[in-house]
């Protein structure tokens, strides 16, 4: 975004420098109110003080290996639960797709119907809807509820994925004698799940998120585990280091999995971008007759807004 | 059908709690999601890694744990309000990093050429983003504002684990009386949620078209 101001000169320079440093002094500020504010010791119910929440005595719990066995334990369940909806969400999201781009309207209608009521619906309302209707027990609940509505989303991502490739994939798939079906799965979805593959990812890391709505269900998952049992455990001084434990491992699992994301699709966007940007080089060479001409960067970055 | 009509009272005042973590949250996520975005995009090096770090930390964290820190960790730390208020907190902040990427990916669909006319003109940045390139990123950024209202009206249901009574959490008190109806009264408060994300829906999807054509 550079374009939007110039190359700064020297005074400009110096301002910028100026309001950074201001800007980065307020932050700093900030961070240091919060922690003196963390720091500060408290006095509980009964008028007694209690050391701050940076105090070491809170801290101590992360020598201790029962708790990091808990942590662990809390961090299997969930990533056991993203696991398992994440493969039915796939299967799930393959199969809608495929209704929903079928010819005939009685199948394609009521997949839409379908797509349009789960991606609707608060996830929690359908664990609560699956646990209480089916008495499945919080796992499956879980499972069920993050399978069908992260599987709407991802059929809608490969749905218009399979609208974007070019006819002719589809044509001569026909034409050399496969049938619709075998032109959907040998050629069409590759090439669909490579597009939207960005979109699909990012979507899982949501789902990844959405496992910890199965703590109010009841499910014993890391937030569960750790936040909700560990204080009755541990003892409740140590509540506060629990909760940035958490908080730690979420973002470290998140950001990894957000992280790849990005890089697959930087990845698959310079493939395409570097396939047109060759076809355009080639027509303005030939139009030239030979003068290399660097073709400008279009701003085809975008994000995606599904959460 | 009895225990809905019966209950009626009891929904629509859920429905209401709803309508308000919407409301109040939903704007409130938009102020502090614009003040991000601009963070993001000045020229100020401080000014954007502190939205970035902002946008990346509040993304990746689930709104369940938003809100139990909202919920249980504030008030541990000493903060007293209502479970109300600590909900609204909670959805605020849990919003606004997506507000803010929804504003910035508009202001990178705008093209290039704007903002390089725009300088070759002589505008400064305040004129060139003021002038040409909101006013373009505006209407492009409608429609993935309304997806993100959308998604903010699905995610007050999570307030229902933190001791607010919205529709979910109603519905779990009404089936608690009312065993027998338990798909009845669940699929009841599906229609209210439908009440307000399908209209929003199709908004989104008519603005969206009608950008495309103007394009």
């Amino acid at each position: 975004m550079s374009v939007l101001y110039d190359v700064p000169g020297p005074r400009s320079r110096r301002l910028s420098l100026v309001l950074s440093l201001v800007a980065g002094a307020l932050i700093v500020a900030g961070l240091v109110a919060l922690v003196l504010f963390l720091a500060a010791p408290r006095e509980n119910a009964g008028g007694v003080e209690q050391p701050g929440m940076l105090d070491p005595s809170r801290w101590v719990i992360l020598n201790d290996r029962a708790f990091w066995r808990a942590v662990a334990r809390g961090l299997t369940a969930t990533l056991q639960m993203a696991a398992a909806g994440a493969v039915l969400a796939l299967a799930f999201g393959v199969l809608l797709s495929l209704a929903r781009t079928a010819r005939s309207p009685f199948v394609r209608v009521p997949a839409i119907v379908v797509v349009e009521f789960f991606r609707g619906m608060p996830v929690l309302l359908l664990m609560l809807f699956i646990l209480l209707v089916f008495s499945s027990g919080a796992y499956w609940a879980g499972v069920w509820a993050l399978a069908l509505y992260n599987g709407a989303v991802i059929g809608e991502a490969l749905r218009s994925g399979i609208a974007s490739l070019p006819r002719g994939q589809r044509e001569s798939g026909l034409a050399i004698g496969l049938t619709p079906l075998q032109v959907r799965f040998a050629i069409e979805y590759p090439q669909a799940f490579r597009q939207m593959l960005p979109i699909i990812l990012a979507q899982l890391v949501v789902l990844l998120k959405d496992t910890s709505l199965a703590y109010i269900i009841g499910y014993p998952e890391l937030l569960n585990i750790v936040l909700r049992q560990g204080p009755t455990t541990f003892g409740s001084q140590f509540f506060f280091t629990f909760f940035f434990v958490v908080w730690a491992v979420y973002l470290g699992v998140n950001l990894l999995l957000s992280w790849l994301a990005r890089f697959v699709a930087r990845r698959t966007s310079a493939a395409h971008g570097s396939a047109r940007r060759a076809r355009r080089t080639a027509r303005v060479l030939a139009q030239l007759g030979g003068a290399g001409v660097e073709g400008a960067r279009g701003p085809d970055e975008r994000g995606s807004s599904g959460h | 059908m009895d225990a809905i009509i019966e209950n009626l009272p009891r929904f629509v005042d859920g429905f209401l709690m709803t309508v308000r973590l919407l409301v109040v949250s939903g704007t409130g996520a938009l102020a502090i999601g614009t003040l991000v975005a601009a963070m993001r995009i000045s020229p100020i090096p401080a000014l954007r890694g502190f939205a970035t770090v902002y946008t990346e930390v509040l993304r990746n964290t689930p709104l369940t744990l938003v809100l139990f820190f909202c919920a249980f960790v504030l008030p541990y730390l000493g903060i007293r309000l209502d479970f109300v208020a600590f909900a609204l907190i909670g959805l605020t902040l849990y919003t606004s990093p997506f507000v803010a990427e929804a504003i910035r990916s508009g202001v990178n669909g705008v093209a290039v050429g704007q903002a390089e006319a725009a300088r070759a003109l002589g505008f400064g940045f305040a004129q060139t983003v003021g002038i040409v390139v909101l006013p373009q990123a505006i209407r492009m950024v409608i429609p993935p504002l309304i997806n993100v209202l959308i998604a903010l009206t699905k995610n007050t249901s999570v307030a229902a684990g933190f001791s607010v009574l919205e529709l979910v959490a109603v519905s779990r008190q009404v089936i608690q009386l009312n065993g027998n109806a338990t798909i009845a009264i669940l699929v009841a408060v599906a229609v209210f949620y439908l009440v307000v994300t399908v209209p929003l829906g199709q908004l989104a999807l008519r603005l969206e078209k009608r950008v495309a054509v103007q394009r």
